[in-house]
C-alpha cells in the first residue's frame, strides 16, 4: 500500500468523527421531536438499551474476557476494556459504598462530545451522553447482572468532570437459589 | 474496527426509532425517510470538511466523484466502490456490490421492502459531502438484489 502509516490513524479518527457526529445529529433530530428534555433522556435510554443488548455479543467476541467475579471486576472491565475498545477513552473507577455495589466511571475526556461546545439554554437538563447509560444497563443486563446507571456529573453542564454511576441491584435471592 | 459495530448499531436504532412511531400509511414513510436523509445531510457535511482538510483542490467533478468512491466510501465502509459509471453530463452510478450497512440483513430478496430506509442515511451522507464541496445534487439509491445498492 503506498498509504504511510498517518494515514491509517487519521482514518480511524475519521470513522469515529462518523460516530460521534451522527450521534450529534441523533440528538439534535430529537430535540426538535421532543419538547420536553426527560423525553429526549428517556428515549436516548431507550436507543441505547437496545444497542447495549447487542453490542454486548460483539464485546464478548472480540475480547474474550474471562468471567468476571466480582462487581469491581466487572466495572473495571468496562472501564479498561469495553470503554478503551469502542471509545478509546479510558475512565477511572472508583467504589462508592462500603457494600461495594456502587461504583463511578470518571471520565476525563468524553469523546461523543467533542464536537458540542455548550448545551442550549433551554435544554438545560438534557443528558447528552444518555445512550452511554443506557448501553452500560443493556449490556449488564445480558449478563444477568442488573444495575442502574446514570450521570453523576457532566461536564456540559459545567461539572469539572463526567461522571457515570453505575449500581449493581443485589439479587441475593438468586444466589441462594442457585446454591442449593 | 470496533467503532463499526457501534456506528452500524446506532444506525439500526436510528431507522427503527424513525420508523416505530411511524406505522400508518406510506405518507409517514416518506417522512421518516426524509428525517433520515436530513441527519445523515448534516454528518455528511461535517465529515467532508474534515477529511478534506489536508487533501489538494480537485480538479473537476469526476475528481470528486473518484474521491467519493475511494477514499471516502473507504474510511466510512471500509472498502472501496465497486463500480462508477457516468453518462458524462451530471449523472453518476456508484455500485456497491455489499453494502455494509445491508450485509447484516439478507443475502437476495428477502426484506427488499425495508432497504430503503436503511440507504436514506447514507444518501444523505453523499449529498452533505457533495453539497460542501460546491456541488448541488440530488441522491437516490436503488437496491435489486441485497447487499448490492446503486
Amino acid at each position: 500500500m503506498s498509504r504511510s502509516p498517518g494515514r491509517k490513524q487519521e482514518n480511524h479518527k475519521i470513522s469515529r468523527e462518523l460516530f460521534v457526529l451522527t450521534y450529534g445529529a441523533l440528538v439534535a433530530q430529537l430535540c426538535k421531536e421532543y419538547e420536553k428534555d426527560e423525553d429526549v433522556n428517556a428515549c436516548l435510554d431507550r436507543m441505547g438499551y437496545s444497542i447495549g443488548i447487542r453490542l454486548i455479543d460483539d464485546f464478548l467476541a472480540r475480547s474474550a474476557v474471562k468471567k468476571c467475579r466480582s462487581y469491581s471486576e466487572t466495572a473495571d472491565m468496562i472501564a479498561q476494556v469495553a470503554f478503551k475498545m469502542y471509545l478509546g477513552v479510558t475512565p477511572s473507577v472508583s467504589c462508592n459504598s462500603v457494600t461495594g455495589n456502587e461504583f463511578s466511571l470518571i471520565l476525563d475526556k468524553n469523546p461523543l462530545v467533542d464536537f458540542v461546545e455548550e448545551l442550549p439554554a433551554e435544554r438545560a437538563s438534557l443528558c447528552y451522553c444518555n445512550l452511554l447509560c443506557g448501553v452500560i444497563r443493556g449490556a449488564l443486563e445480558m449478563v444477568h447482572l442488573a444495575a442502574e446507571v446514570s450521570f453523576l456529573q457532566d461536564r456540559l453542564k459545567g461539572d469539572a468532570v463526567t461522571e457515570i454511576g453505575i449500581t449493581f441491584l443485589r439479587k441475593s435471592e438468586d444466589r441462594r437459589h442457585r446454591r442449593n | 474496527m470496533a467503532d463499526e459495530a457501534l456506528f452500524l448499531l446506532l444506525h439500526s436504532e436510528m431507522v427503527a426509532g424513525c420508523t416505530a412511531p411511524a406505522e400508518q400509511g406510506e405518507g409517514e414513510n416518506g417522512r421518516c425517510t426524509t428525517k433520515l436523509e436530513s441527519m445523515g445531510f448534516r454528518v455528511g457535511q461535517g465529515l467532508i470538511e474534515r477529511f478534506t482538510k489536508d487533501t489538494a483542490r480537485f480538479k473537476d467533478e469526476l475528481d470528486i466523484m473518484k474521491f467519493i468512491c475511494k477514499d471516502f466510501w473507504t474510511t466510512v465502509f471500509k472498502k472501496q466502490i465497486d463500480n462508477l459509471r457516468t453518462n458524462h453530463q451530471g449523472i453518476y452510478v456508484l455500485q456497491d456490490n455489499k453494502f455494509r450497512l445491508l450485509t447484516q440483513m439478507s443475502a437476495g430478496k428477502q426484506y427488499l421492502e425495508h432497504a430503503p430506509k436503511y440507504l436514506a442515511f447514507t444518501c444523505g451522507l453523499i449529498r452533505g459531502g457533495l453539497s460542501n464541496l460546491g456541488i448541488k445534487s440530488i441522491v437516490t439509491a436503488e437496491v435489486s438484489s441485497m447487499p448490492a445498492c446503486k
